[in-house]
């Protein structure tokens, strides 16, 4: 139950592919990966959830770091790929306010 | 309701973040077996990993143990996690359980904190029981003919909203 992770860097904009299982265990690994690529001034972070099938509080507490990282750093985060499980996850905990998903995202990410 | 559990599941595992996946699949493999909804064990793994990571940061200082514990009822499935480690403030825990605030400053916003809120709205009854450790009674229901069961408003009230 590893997690796969692989950026892709190209100008002004960064595109985080993650896959797997984001819980207590793997949490740390998406945190190492993604935090550096928001403390890049002015860049859009973008990452892509397509390939992940399960997380819980653990994960999106990293993207709120992220997303503050962001914010501090004048760079933008955007969660694409986000299946069904996932988006009501974000929206029990009404994180979907705060965050800035792309429901159409394929596009945008490939 | 029936008050003895048709079959009874226990497990105990080191309080270790490597764990968590392991309890989770067992739970999924416990929910299948006793025929819910993959929504429904969607919910369950994520309340239980979320109860477990909760022990898993705040019971032991050092190495502990953490048990969980399945009851399968005709009509329900009750889910124990417990510890023996550090009890914790319930009351302090319940009064800041909510969903994130969007009108606060991405500053404010917290990174912890949203475990337990999660298994208050994934789960259709939560009982946190304090002591020597904490042990987190979480029950979910078995829905037939597709009618809703449920017992807690909250719960209810949050699953329309999805």
């Amino acid at each position: 139950m590893d997690l796969e992770l692989r950026t892709v860097e190209g100008k002004g904009r960064k595109v985080l592919y993650v896959g797997g299982e984001i819980d207590a265990h793997t949490a740390p690994q998406l945190k190492d990966e993604i935090i550096p690529l928001t403390e890049e001034q002015e860049t859009k972070v973008i990452v892509d959830l397509t390939n992940v099938n399960y997380i819980d509080s653990t994960g999106l507490g990293v993207f709120i770091g992220a997303l503050k990282s962001a914010k501090n750093h004048n760079s933008k985060l955007e969660l694409t790929g986000l299946n069904d499980r996932i988006k009501r996850l974000f929206s029990i905990t009404g994180l979907d306010e705060v965050m800035n998903i792309d429901e159409d995202k394929r596009e945008e990410a490939k | 309701m029936d008050r003895q559990a048709l079959d009874y599941i226990e497990m105990k595992v080191p309080a270790k973040a490597e764990y968590v996946g392991v309890v989770r699949l067992t739970v999924s493999g416990v929910a299948n077996r006793s025929g819910y909804s993959y929504d429904d064990i969607e919910d369950m793994k994520i309340a239980v990993a979320e109860a477990c990571t909760n022990v898993v940061d705040h019971a032991y200082q050092d190495n502990g143990q953490m048990a969980v514990v399945c009851n399968i009822y005709e009509d329900r499935l009750e889910i124990i996690v417990s510890d023996n480690g550090q009890s914790f403030n319930l009351q302090n825990v319940k009064e800041k359980l909510g969903p994130i605030d969007a009108t606060k400053p991405v500053e404010e916003l917290k990174e912890g904190g949203l475990g337990l809120f999660l298994i208050d709205s994934l789960m259709d009854r939560v009982e946190i029981n304090g002591g020597a450790g904490v042990a987190i009674v979480m029950t979910k229901f078995l829905k037939r003919d597709e009618v809703e069961q449920h017992d807690d408003g909250v719960s209810a009230a949050n699953a329309q909203n999805q």
